[in-house]
């Protein structure tokens, strides 16, 4: 049994050997498991705009780009296989979309010279790109959304949180925790006071914590969800009349998944975002003439605008531009992935750049420079309209507490160099 | 033809006791060995490593561990995925707080740390049996994810949450960390597995295993004919432990290099290993190695087949591979309920008579 297998196996592998050529970038997508639902709006829209760019411009530069896409199921040994497989057929860069992957590709990709970008999730403090040479976090980090909420909610009490309480409900995970430190931080600068209830895995049963809320009465709460987390989470919230105006999800619980099965009672709920929302944009139009009315859509076809469509898309763009930042600095159009690491490095987005991609106003400008990895930090806030069921940006892209975080990045990747006998430079 | 003692004469009791008494069986054990130690080690990638031979090791080592307990000492357990993390996190904190002490000591201490946990949580089998017994190991499956992320002490009070491995080496080679050549992790599990192996089907086919197997068969018998349940059931439960902790901690160290528990070590697991030990036939160690092939090598044979060779969509492929796994699990539970061990059993019969069978 085991040699047939065997054999059958290295058959298959053999025969599985792609052709060699053209940008090869990777989609470690989920459309299966728990978290599918949010994993295949993030697909679609990854591999749409990848589809747009071979038949509207024939690719990056010239180069026909080469999708990979392979299955995860948000499970970090599944994705290791992902990450082997597709590694040896030139992959410029990954995206794994899972924090608990993003961690454990961190080390294996940095020493194979391949650039990972967590765009929104992963390590928050791969920003420090002198510890951190090959990881990427731009454009914000989820300190910088704990950060970004806990200012917003500063201005809407008149610049004071005194003697206010914040509740953070989170996903019992690496991803979950990550802005508690942040938030114990700022709890501390602006006198709020702060208490933690964390959800396991799935999160389908949150009675508990919920009824805590209700004893406690926060003023506010915080969700770090995802999945059917965030279903729950807003259902709950509706069950014990929690006011939606204050509840703000990080952006991985602002999608329509999570706000829908609430209907009417999710009017007013709030989520950080660090892009546009919605399909008005040039680009859109591009998609329905090239991607979907040639039937080459991904999956259903049926999620182009939605918030993590959105985000699949954004990240694609984010790709593309580093890739053609890397052919214009090395001069070459069929790049590597060192030379990819160098385009992500160098990668400028301006207003000009996104509006002549179809995309105006779509994100924040930033700048990506060794020392900073992670841009600027800028976050904005979406509202949920039960009615017209759709998000809209309420406040401008505003810039993290700088203050806060800087130290807190330095002392997480200082002790990460420590850990792995790293020294921190530019070269 | 094969497998035939005919002509095989035996002059010593140390040669009529060995494990392979078959001349034929023996050589082939042998060209095995020779293969997994010799060949395998200058031809592996990192694909073959991380993706298939390190899962199945590992693996085939934990299902080592649950076959001792469970399908020699008849002690259902649900807890395999809660003690591996236990092996997973004892062989993180060995490994930074003594970090001039080799590894692999780290490895077999974690699997000993393993070991006395197991004897903890494995009290309760003295009162109660079966689905009862099953129900006070799956507490200490939650029980031990629950701690392991709630005390912060476990993970060095990282931000995350997360354990990663750092960098260590034998003989100046990196086994752990990020640099590790492919062939270098998958030695490291090799000769673990190769150890295990051996101690185990000693252990099981000596007086140990036989006292496992008396309280199996019927426990108030065995304690009449003279066997003391209490040290029968819990060393099974060390032993297997042990075992269970050993793989744990590979599966961090070596194989993943990160893990977050609930993710890593959840139910899941203990339900994975269960079922290779089931598929792979209870109370057998080829069958452990078996079960554990079947589980790992299975999925990503599909994978290949389906996206890779056809081209299909991935999350067909992935819905498919469910289908088809759990119906090949049906399917050869229902022609041969004793497991691909007895599979092997039967076809080495056949093949002692092939080509004239009467």
């Amino acid at each position: 049994m085991k040699k047939t297998l065997i054999t059958a196996a290295v058959a298959g592998m053999v025969a599985a050997a792609p052709a060699f050529a053209d940008l090869t970038f990777t989609a470690l997508s989920y459309r299966t498991g728990p978290y599918a639902a949010n994993g295949i709006p993030f697909a679609d829209g990854y591999q749409d705009y990848f589809t747009l760019l071979n038949e509207r411009d024939g690719g990056i530069g010239g180069e026909k780009v080469n999708l990979l896409e392979c299955e995860t199921g948000y499970n970090t040994e599944k994705g290791v296989e992902c990450y082997e497989s597709t590694k040896g057929e030139g992959a410029l860069v990954y995206q794994p979309l899972s924090t608990g992957i993003t961690y454990q590709l961190i080390p294996k990709a940095t020493a194979d010279g391949i650039p990972v970008h967590s765009m929104g999730y992963g390590r928050t403090s791969a920003k420090n790109g002198e510890v951190f040479r090959s990881i990427f976090n731009y454009p914000a980090n989820y300190w910088d959304g704990a950060s970004v909420a806990v200012k917003y909610l500063l201005g809407e009490n008149g610049g004071s949180l005194e003697g206010k309480k914040i509740a953070l409900v989170y996903h019992n995970s690496a991803y979950g925790k990550e802005p508690i430190r942040t938030l114990e931080e700022a709890a501390k600068k602006h006198g709020f006071e702060l208490s933690l209830l964390p959800v396991d895995h799935p999160g389908q049963e949150q009675k508990s914590q919920w009824l805590q809320i209700r004893r406690d009465r926060p003023d506010y709460v915080l969700m770090w969800g995802w999945g059917v987390m965030n279903q729950v989470a807003i259902q709950e919230a509706v069950n014990i009349r929690f006011n939606m105006e204050n509840f703000i999800g990080i952006w991985w619980s602002g999608s329509e998944n999570d706000v829908l099965p609430a209907g009417d009672g999710a009017n007013g709920y709030k989520a950080l975002t660090f892009h546009n929302v919605g399909s008005n944009f040039p680009v859109f139009d591009d998609i329905q003439k090239h991607v979907v009315a040639t039937g080459k859509a991904a999956g259903a076809g049926d999620q182009i605008g939605t918030a993590l469509y959105n985000r699949g898309l954004y990240a694609a763009m984010l790709a593309a531009e580093a890739a053609k930042t890397a052919q214009g600095i090395h001069g070459v159009s069929a790049i590597t992935p060192a030379q990819m690491r160098d385009g992500m490095e160098n990668l400028v987005i301006t207003e000009e750049k996104m509006a002549s991609l179809g995309l105006p106003g779509f994100g924040p400008s930033f700048n990506v420079s060794c020392q900073n990895h992670g841009g600027d930090g800028l976050v904005a806030v979406a509202q949920w309209d039960a009615s017209a069921k759709s998000w809209g940006l309420i406040t401008d892209f505003v810039q993290s507490d700088q203050d806060i975080l800087n130290p807190l990045i330095s002392e997480d990747s200082a002790a990460f160099a420590a850990e792995n006998n790293i020294t921190p430079g530019c070269n | 033809m094969f497998y035939r003692e005919a002509g095989d004469f035996k002059t010593s009791y140390q040669d009529d006791n060995q494990t392979f008494p078959i001349k034929f069986d023996r050589y082939r054990y042998y060209l095995v060995l020779f293969v997994a130690f010799a060949v395998i080690p200058f031809m592996i990638n990192d694909y073959w490593a991380n993706a298939i031979f390190l899962p199945f090791l590992i693996y085939a080592i934990a299902a080592i561990g649950l076959n001792i307990l469970v399908g020699y000492c008849g002690q259902v357990s649900l807890g395999s995925g809660g003690f591996m993390a236990v092996g997973a996190y004892a062989v993180y904190k060995l490994m930074t707080s003594f970090p001039e002490v080799n590894i692999l000591i780290h490895v077999v201490l974690a699997g000993g740390i393993t070991a006395i946990v197991g004897v903890l949580f494995g009290l309760p089998s003295l009162r109660i049996k079966g689905f009862y017994l099953a129900v006070a190991t799956l507490a200490a499956q939650f029980f031990l994810v629950w701690l392991f992320n709630r005390v912060p002490w476990f993970y060095n009070y990282s931000a995350s949450g997360q354990i990663s491995a750092p960098e260590r080496t034998v003989f100046g080679i990196p086994v752990t960390g990020a640099n590790t050549d492919s062939w270098a992790s998958y030695m490291v599990c090799l000769v673990f597995v190769t150890i295990c192996a051996i101690i185990a089907r000693n252990l099981t086919r000596g007086s140990m295993g036989r006292r496992w197997m008396a309280i199996r068969d019927m426990d108030i018998a065995a304690e009449i004919i003279g066997v003391n349940p209490l040290t029968a059931k819990l060393s099974a439960f060390a032993v297997s432990s042990f075992f269970i902790g050993i793989a744990g901690a590979l599966f961090f160290s070596v194989y993943l290099g990160a893990v977050e528990v609930g993710e890593a070590f959840g139910i899941n697991k203990s339900f994975l290993v269960l079922f290779m030990i089931i598929i792979g036939g209870l109370g057998s160690i080829f069958g452990s190695f078996a079960g554990a092939a079947f589980l790992v090598l299975l999925p990503v044979f599909l994978k290949n087949v389906l996206v890779g060779t056809l081209g299909w969509p991935t999350d067909l492929a992935a819905h498919l591979e469910f289908m088809i796994v759990g119906g090949l699990i049906i399917v050869f539970l229902i022609a041969e309920p004793h497991g691909l061990a007895q599979l092997w059993r039967v076809t080495k019969e056949k093949l002692r008579l092939w080509p004239f069978p009467y």
